[in-house]
């Protein structure tokens, strides 16, 4: 119990030197920001203006942004950056297949695409 | 019998991984909370790399500008992504003022803890009335599990016609249940887990305002509820992309 508490009380502390006030609301406005750059992306220029098209550039501009606030989300608000890196590691590994698997996705989605439609389906008698 | 060296196996181990401590100097419930979380993490990713891959094996799709282009109370139709936009911007604030809580634990300050929390709780039940609109919303329009606004309907003019205000390129019946299938259960799971998340969040309020981390002398159990609550703030922003932007 003691044991215990002692991790807890040291854990708290080494914790209270990584996000201070200031530091926290900053990355508030830097996810504010990226989220806001996305509305810009697909309310303004794909929405109204019409500068850009939907498809794989606006796409990948936007997956990019969402592992950018995932980043931020994960290292400063949930504090993994100021983990031991050993640990960052444990977890990081989890985020780089979800990012393998994204990739994935849109691949063998976009090759199903295309096969699927390849061979005409002839009716049976 | 030699003082001078210690054999290996006598030697008095004393790194991270010897026992006798956390070796990340982590406490155990915030490992496990840590590993709940990647694991739920996995869950999440299932479920959004199969709407991805279900989407862009189609040769259509709904339009997510035309499906949700409400605001609620004020424009019926013509403002996509506007809603969308508040409820992310409500879940984002909630997060912050949860890290606010937990910063406050930190410095033992138990009333900065409670003002932050109720913030962090209020912050969380708009994000789900929120959804419950939009879900209220698409319904009424002929989306549920199961069925769109073309279901029951047999002749392919009515289909096509019902179903033509979602659609920009191709209409497919098909293309539209899946939709409407896949955004039920992937935000509904999403909302299951922000109302557990809520219902955390009261159960530690009560425990603060109790004084209970008063006592036990540490705030860490803000800590460990801020973390699954950053998760689901974390896979809202990936749902939000996916459904919305993609």
């Amino acid at each position: 119990m003691a044991h215990h508490d002692h991790i807890a009380t040291h854990d708290a502390h080494e914790h209270g030197e990584g996000m201070g006030k200031k530091q926290i609301w900053q990355v508030f406005f830097v996810l504010l920001a990226l989220t806001a750059l996305e509305f810009l992306i697909a309310l303004g220029f794909v929405h109204h203006w019409g500068i850009l098209q939907k498809g794989a550039l606006v796409n990948t501009i936007y997956i990019v942004l969402t592992l950018v606030k995932a980043y931020y989300i994960v290292a400063y608000f949930m504090h993994l950056k100021f983990e031991k890196s050993s640990f960052i590691v444990t977890c990081s590994i989890v985020f780089i297949f979800i990012i393998y698997f994204i990739v994935l996705m849109l691949v063998e989605g976009d090759y199903l695409l295309y096969h699927l439609q390849e061979h005409d389906i002839f009716p049976n008698k | 019998m030699s003082t001078t060296t210690v054999s290996q196996l006598d030697k008095v181990k004393d790194g991270p991984w010897s026992g006798g401590k956390s070796p990340w100097n982590l406490e155990y419930g915030k490992i496990m909370m840590w590993f709940f979380l990647v694991s739920d993490a996995f869950t999440f990713s299932a479920f959004l790399i199969y709407y991805g891959a279900q989407k862009f094996a189609q040769p259509t799709w709904i339009d997510a500008d035309k499906i949700f282009q409400s605001v609620p109370g004020i424009a019926e139709s013509g403002q996509p992504l506007v809603f969308v936009g508040i409820m992310t911007f409500i879940l984002i604030m909630s997060s912050v003022t949860m890290v606010l809580a937990v910063e406050a634990g930190h410095r033992n300050s138990k009333q900065e803890v409670i003002k932050w929390m109720i913030w962090t709780i209020i912050g969380g039940l708009a994000f789900v009335g929120c959804q419950a609109i939009e879900w209220n919303h698409l319904h009424h329009q002929g989306f549920w599990f199961g069925r769109n606004p073309a279901t029951g309907l047999v002749d392919p003019d009515a289909i096509a016609a019902a179903l033509e205000p979602y659609f920009t390129k191709d209409i497919s019946y098909t293309a539209a249940l899946q939709f409407s299938n896949l955004f039920f259960t992937i935000t509904g799971f999403h909302g299951f887990h922000v109302s557990i998340g809520i219902l955390l969040n009261i159960i530690i309020l009560c425990m603060t305002l109790n004084n209970t981390f008063e006592n036990r002398g540490t705030y860490l159990m803000v800590e460990k509820v801020g973390l699954y609550w950053h998760f689901v703030d974390l896979v809202w922003v990936f749902v939000f992309t996916f459904f919305y932007l993609i």
